[in-house]
């Protein structure tokens, strides 16, 4: 582990001055898959406990960056990663952080729900049994605690050896959720997690998201600007996997400062 | 002139529905143009057929007020506007209040112009009223000007001038409180030239209102009860 302090990205330094802290930062962070350049030298900082939108074009590096947040990427041939990232004063790549640990600090929730082929319980406890709780009863009890937080307690706790799979679309994503939050991670990576969600379970999950934020770090890739703007406290744009602006929602969304930025949310093809 | 690049949406339904918003805008901000010239007829050239049109052309008014109201409103459920989108729907939507509202204080002072045809009152009144007239006019002019080109310099350009028609206004004032207190039974007919000419400085104020939404829209500033709004 490293004890050298990050600095903030110089477009970020108003957010020194705020008490929230930093979560998560990455500095010039580039990544190449084989020759291509997928992510070009990003310096964010993500605020504590606050949701915070990646936004951008298609292959603007959104899930790239996810990815390098808790080296995912790691599994993917021929990629490379230059520059820092840092998860509170843990540097992501420092030879000596265990990947697993940073995996359960750093959890991670797909467009698809992807819930494993096992019972409701099964899932949940997955992640607590790779991470070595074995007693019944403390299983019992952070399954509970986890399907409680994300609202999906009352629908199954009479059937938590039912197959997952038997779930509704949005109850999946929840349980999903729940399965990431049952190792208690201090940030959780969402990459598109309601675009498979009618509207109605959009909204549900949304406010899934706004709860979640009271107590970790939450980092949105979404394709849908307004649910960017309904849910996310900041907004950073991406595009061509370089940093176009970061900023808090309401003033990005009413009065961006970059035409980059406008083009985008506005539908513009600049 | 499309300083904002509201016509580059890759939707161009979303392009003309924008373009015919600010189209209409333009469209209703003449009509009010043309009550004050015609309120300013009567009171100036002393022409009481001006007086007529005035009231066809605030059924107008109105009925084009409701019909933009609606087509914003239409556009924020639809589209959810962001950006310069949005401020630009913000905008009118304001706007429209205070055009409106310059076109009600145009035909207050035609109608009080119409009051004031049987008395001759002096060269030197009318001149200063002509004066208050062609300026509320002129600011009226350019805060439509500034809206059609997104002209953010000429917007603060027309609020400084709002300074000078408060100049003129006070002086008027002076002058007719002077007059009334000399002659006490000119008072029913200088209390007219009066509230003529606060009209004319409100449609100033209300210009300057319009200026600061095209500022609001141009810049993403909101100067209002700023500095700025005060002409400083």
């Amino acid at each position: 582990m490293s004890s050298v302090t990050p600095e903030l990205p110089p477009a970020q330094a108003s957010l020194r001055a705020s008490d929230d802290g930093i979560a998560l930062r990455t500095e010039s962070l580039s990544l190449w898959y084989g020759t291509r350049r997928a992510l070009d030298a990003v310096s964010l900082a993500v605020p504590a406990r606050r949701i915070t939108a990646l936004v951008g074009p298609s292959g603007s590096g959104k899930s790239s960056l996810l990815r390098c947040l808790n080296r995912l990427n790691d599994e993917v041939d021929g990629c490379r990663v230059d520059g820092r990232v840092w998860i509170g004063d843990t540097d992501a790549y420092a030879a000596d952080t265990p990947v697993h640990e940073l995996r359960r600090r750093v959890g991670m929730v797909f467009q698809r729900p992807n819930p494993f082929p096992l019972s409701i319980g099964d899932n949940v406890a997955y992640g607590l049994r790779l991470h070595g709780v074995r007693q019944r009863r403390e299983l019992d009890e952070r399954i509970e605690a986890a399907l409680r937080t994300v609202a999906l307690w009352d629908e199954v706790a009479t059937r938590l050896d039912d197959s997952a799979l038997d779930l509704s679309l949005g109850q999946q994503q929840r349980l999903v959720v729940a399965r990431a939050l049952a190792v208690e991670p201090e940030i959780l990576l969402l990459d598109e997690p309601a675009s498979a969600l009618d509207p109605a379970a959009t909204l549900r999950f949304e406010e899934l998201l706004r709860q979640l934020a009271q107590r970790r770090t939450l980092l949105l890739v979404t394709h849908n600007m307004q649910q960017a703007a309904r849910v996310a406290d900041f907004t950073a744009v991406l595009h061509q996997g370089r940093l176009v602006e970061f900023d808090d929602t309401d003033a990005l969304f009413t009065n961006p400062r970059q035409r980059l930025t406008e083009d985008f949310i506005t539908g513009r093809y600049g | 002139m499309d300083r904002l690049h509201l016509s580059q949406h890759i939707s161009r339904q979303f392009n003309s529905e924008i373009d015919d918003v600010r189209r209409r805008v333009l469209a209703m901000g003449g009509l009010v143009e043309e009550q004050i010239d015609a309120a300013l007829h009567v009171l100036i050239e002393r022409d009481a057929a001006a007086a007529t049109a005035i009231r066809d052309r605030e059924r107008s008014i109105n009925e084009m007020e409701l019909a933009i109201d609606e087509r914003c409103t239409f556009i924020l459920a639809r589209r959810q506007p962001a950006a310069s989108d949005l401020r630009l729907v913000l905008a009118v939507m304001k706007m429209l209040a205070d055009l409106e509202r310059i076109g009600d204080e145009a035909k207050r002072v035609a109608r009080m112009a119409e009051r004031l045809l049987g008395d001759e009152g002096s060269a030197d009144l009318t001149a200063a009223l002509a004066e208050l007239g062609e300026q509320a006019r002129g600011m009226l002019r350019g805060a439509l000007d500034a809206f059609a080109r997104f002209d953010g310099d000429l917007a603060l350009d027309v609020m400084r001038r709002d300074r000078r028609l408060d100049g003129l206004y006070r002086d008027l004032n002076e002058t007719l409180v002077a007059r009334m207190q000399a002659a006490p039974e000119r008072i029913p007919a200088e209390l007219e030239r009066l509230w003529c000419a606060r009209s004319l400085e409100r449609i100033g104020d209300r210009c300057k209102n319009l200026c600061e939404f095209v500022l609001y829209l141009v810049q993403g500033k909101d100067v209002r009860h700023s500095g700025l709004a005060k002409g400083e």
